[in-house]
């Protein structure tokens, strides 16, 4: 079959992703800048007979994941920043249970009720649990529509692979933005991986399945965390994703996720025309992050360009293990960094 | 003629609350004297020509501790 | 010799974790009964939350999701549309429907969704050790209202019914109160059981039992005191039977009684 390239905003391409992806069940609920998201599901998941509710709170929608994912079922909500909040005993119940199930997050401004416009302050939720125990999920981060739409589509394999749920994490420019993506093909429901663990569908099943993450005796608990944290450590090692640019004879290398990073792409290239040699480094998982290529760069200068106060650049500091120099250039409450503002910055930095 | 019924209680599942005396119509239980293995004082049979198989006791047992039969 | 009254296959053969005397127990029995006698132990599933329902899913011999507090009728309203032509059953206490829950248990019950919400109040909080709850009643005593609900002086609200509000939703079609204080009304909670699992299994709903359970241990009472208190106290308040019925199934009659 022919690709067809669509020009897509942001919002509804990765709803059409998820869609071919085999979505069988969204639950949402409004909150801008992801309306249109909801929206697209609405009118597809009705149109193929699919499951569609909308919800009465981002609370209740994650957990209408969290049950359709108990039975087997492809599902997936999505939110942005204060919606995700409500989310995090859902989602640390699902990685308790170790339930697959995809979140996306159209990242805004806070803290609070914040601003509508894009962010990148909810790393740390991201990426270190943000709701309780011990636990980590998978965190892609996109940074134009294709890529959206692409990490949308494999977020479902990856969250039925390793048994945990899995965040697209963008934000609301991506989210809104218009740009050309090609789509990927309809997943074939045969390829999809099996789930024997999950409640329902009996047909003779001697045992019982319980999808649970209570675990009331300690000796026991512990193992299963252990056990889960060894799964952990494989993702380590066979997930991380990243993309790099002129890092090797690079003088300064921008690192940045998400928005950021294409603003840093543009900053970059202009550097370049003036000689000055600048590189970019840009992790595409940001759990697992992949620590032992960053580690690899240790010793090169760094400038992490961040829409926050400084959250992601903790995690360069920390696996550059103290030999780089890591500067950071942060803007947030809405506000977009721009090319000439990254560009001056490099300039200060190199001197030059 | 009346009917005549046969109640059976599982001692080490039942746990004394003593809602099935309660409930029985004919008095056919009573509290035993001598504790299970768990601590608790069951019911038990004393009158086991009065009972007519009504299920009452059966029907408030929260342990499912009871058995009934029709004679 | 015929056996008249044994236990059911899909509840486990072992002992509970409930104290002696609580409804759970005489529950739990009522709802394997009638999945043995509807056949239907093989496609059952039960959504089990926090409370002493934590435990709920040890007993029953079929699958089962625990899910967070309050949220049994969302992941519940899930579980249905992935596996509409299993029997879902909803089993909640008077905190997790009535106070984190009470969106979820609303909205669901508005939607019409086809699972069917087992209610178990027992008018306090039983696994946390006895605090106030949305069906406390008036003077009631708990370790968060240790001089009796007060409504008035105190601002601790009043206890709520909630088969009475949910019936205003256009989504509810059976709506019935039973009670596990006496063999009648066991057999009376049982038969409503029965007629909102075979109200699901056609099709129908939102169907939800509501059932008056004794709690002696958070009451202060030894268990035959706490059925007397279930007929004393909550039964002239929270009034047993039919409150809404709005099923294809049911005649002129039966409805006719429900309002």
């Amino acid at each position: 079959m022919a690709e067809e390239k669509r020009l897509m905003k942001g919002n509804e391409a990765m709803g059409e992703a998820a869609v071919r992806a085999g979505c069988d069940a969204y639950f949402g609920y409004p909150i801008t800048p992801q309306n249109e998201l909801t929206a697209y599901m609405a009118r597809h998941m009705l149109d193929k007979k699919r499951v569609f509710i909308q919800a009465e709170s981002e609370v209740s929608a994650i957990n209408m994941v969290y049950g359709a994912a108990a039975t087997g079922a492809r599902a997936m909500t999505s939110s942005s920043s204060p919606g995700i909040s409500l989310k995090q005993e859902g989602i640390s119940y699902a990685c308790g249970a170790d339930v697959p199930l995809v979140v996306i997050n159209v990242a805004r401004s806070g803290p609070g009720l914040g601003g509508i416009s894009p962010a990148q302050g909810d790393y740390f939720q991201s990426t270190r649990g943000g709701g309780h125990g011990d636990y980590y999920h998978i965190v892609l981060a996109p940074k134009s529509v294709q890529e959206a739409a692409d990490l949308t589509y494999e977020a479902f394999d990856l969250a039925d692979q390793w048994r945990m749920p899995a965040m697209v994490l963008a934000d609301g420019m991506i989210g809104q933005m218009m740009e050309g993506v090609v789509l990927p093909q309809p997943k074939d429901p045969a390829t999809r991986i099996a789930k024997p663990w999950a409640s329902g569908n009996r047909n003779g099943r001697k045992d019982v399945n319980h999808v649970d993450s209570t675990h009331l005796v300690p000796e026991e608990f512990e193992q299963t965390n252990i056990a889960r944290y060894k799964r952990y450590d494989e993702m380590k090692r066979l997930l991380p994703r990243w993309e790099e640019q002129h890092v090797e004879d690079a003088d300064l290398i921008l690192t940045a996720y998400g928005t950021s990073a294409r603003v840093s792409l543009g900053a970059m290239q202009m550097a370049r025309k003036l000689g000055l040699k600048v590189g970019l480094w840009r992790p595409i998982t940001l759990w697992p992050f992949p620590e032992k290529r960053l580690g690899e760069l240790a010793g090169k200068r760094f400038l992490t360009v961040e829409m926050s106060m400084g959250q992601y650049v903790e995690d360069v500091k920390l696996y550059t293990h103290g030999k780089s120099e890591v500067s950071f250039y942060g803007r947030c409450g809405g506000m977009i960094p721009t090319e000439e503002d990254l560009l001056a910055e490099i300039r200060r930095i190199l001197k030059k | 003629m009346a009917t005549k019924g046969k109640t059976e209680i599982d001692r080490e599942r039942c746990k004394g609350c003593l809602l099935c005396i309660r409930a029985c119509p004919t008095k056919v239980l009573a509290a035993d004297v001598e504790p299970n293995s768990w601590g608790y004082y069951p019911s038990r049979v004393v009158a086991p020509e009065k009972c007519i198989a009504c299920g009452n006791c059966f029907a408030v047992c929260p342990d499912v501790a009871i058995t009934v039969y029709k004679l | 010799m015929e056996l008249l009254y044994g236990h059911p296959k899909s509840l486990k053969p072992i002992q509970t974790k409930y104290c002696p005397g609580c409804g759970h127990g005489v529950i739990h029995r009522l709802i394997t009964e009638v999945i043995d006698e509807m056949g239907l132990q093989q496609k059952s599933v039960i959504l089990n939350p926090v409370g002493c329902s934590i435990w709920a899913s040890i007993y029953f011999d079929f699958d089962s999701v625990q899910v967070p507090h309050g949220r049994t009728p969302a992941g519940a309203t899930a579980v249905k549309r992935m596996l509409p032509d299993h029997l879902v059953i909803c089993y909640q206490g008077d905190g997790d429907l009535a106070a984190i829950g009470t969106a979820e248990a609303v909205h669901a019950a508005n939607r019409g969704e086809k699972f069917t919400t087992i209610f178990v109040n027992n008018a306090i909080y039983g696994m946390t050790g006895g605090q106030m709850a949305p069906t406390t009643l008036v003077g009631q005593k708990a370790t968060t209202a240790p001089y009796g609900r007060d409504p008035v002086e105190a601002g601790m609200g009043y206890p709520i019914r909630v088969l009475e509000m949910l019936a205003t939703l256009g989504g509810t079609r059976y709506l019935a109160r039973g009670a596990v204080n006496n063999a009648a009304n066991t057999r009376k909670t049982k038969q409503y059981i029965k007629k909102a699992f075979e109200a699901q299994m056609r099709g129908e709903g939102s169907t939800m039992v509501e059932i008056l359970s004794q709690c002696p241990t958070n009451w202060a009472m030894d268990p035959v005191d706490s059925v007397g208190w279930v007929e004393s106290d909550m039964i002239p308040f929270y009034k047993l039977g039919v409150v809404k019925d709005e099923l294809s199934g049911s005649n002129e009659e039966s409805r006719e009684a429900a309002k």
